[in-house]
């Protein structure tokens, strides 16, 4: 059962984000990503991160795709169109395609000890929000207190560049 | 055991690729944007399939600082994109090349 689901969401995920870097309108683009981020949001729940799941679909599929699409119907994007040489584009896939063959073959070679945590599963409370917050607030304290540093660097940042005169 | 840790990672795998790809490939700065999420999301996978894998939720917590990262990195992105249309009426990178050489 959890292969099937498995195939079909690593199968949507792959076709919209495919989609996202093929299509020629920006927003046709964005909208293939918010399907990109809730297919991966599935892909959460089959790892057994259900909260992981609830913040992907929260943060990315909600904050920062209402930002992108604000952004592209703010400036009116749909018309601008782009052109590049089609040997730079050729030239970019090239690349891109021998890195995936690259990280394939590492990956299929690299024996990961102990395979154990996918057949036999998880403890029950793995991955809930008790357990992500035990974590969050006594191992990983300090990181997250600089995390909301970085947060309010990034809100004065956006406020600045935004303002009238740069 | 079919979706074993490895085809979580080559799933990742390709998903960055498709990311790469896309910046590597297109002008517009917007879509440039969306593949880097694309990347960083393909990333997050890896970790949380790697926090199932070993059974700890320390991969769990770094995708929730992935994401903080993120969100912090969309904003000023996005308000970099704004001001830039502001100054040249245009997205296109290659209108963009002040600091190029």
């Amino acid at each position: 059962m959890e292969s099937v689901f498995f195939v079909i969401l690593a199968v949507v995920t792959v076709f919209s984000a495919l989609m996202v870097i093929l299509q020629k309108n920006p927003m046709t683009s964005v909208l293939f990503l918010i399907l990109a981020f809730f297919s991966t949001a599935a892909l959460y729940v089959l790892l057994s991160a259900p909260f992981l799941a609830a913040v992907q679909i929260i943060v990315y599929a909600g904050a920062i795709m209402v930002l992108f699409l604000f952004v592209i119907m703010l400036l009116n994007l749909n018309r601008i169109k782009e052109e590049g040489s089609p040997l730079l584009k050729a030239l970019g896939m090239m690349v891109a395609g021998m890195l995936l063959v690259i990280a394939a073959v590492v990956i299929r070679s690299t024996v990961i000890p102990s395979d154990s945590g996918f057949v036999a599963g998880t403890e029950p409370g793995f991955g809930s929000v008790e357990a992500i917050g035990r974590s969050l607030f006594t191992t990983y304290l300090l990181p997250f207190e600089i995390a909301s540093f970085l947060l309010l660097a990034a809100i004065i940042g956006a406020v600045v560049l935004a303002k009238k005169k740069l | 055991m079919f979706p074993s840790l490895n085809h979580y990672l080559i799933l990742s795998a390709a998903l960055f690729c498709i990311g790469a790809a896309g910046v590597l490939t297109r002008k517009n700065a917007i879509i440039i944007f969306a593949s880097i999420e694309l990347m960083l999301n393909a990333v997050n996978l890896a970790f949380a399939a790697f926090a199932r894998h070993w059974g700890d939720v320390s991969g769990q917590i770094f995708v929730i600082f992935s994401l903080a990262v993120a969100a912090a990195e969309v904003a000023v992105g996005l308000a970099i994109i704004v001001a830039l249309f502001r100054h040249k009426e245009s997205v296109n990178i290659d209108d963009v090349n002040l600091m190029k050489w």
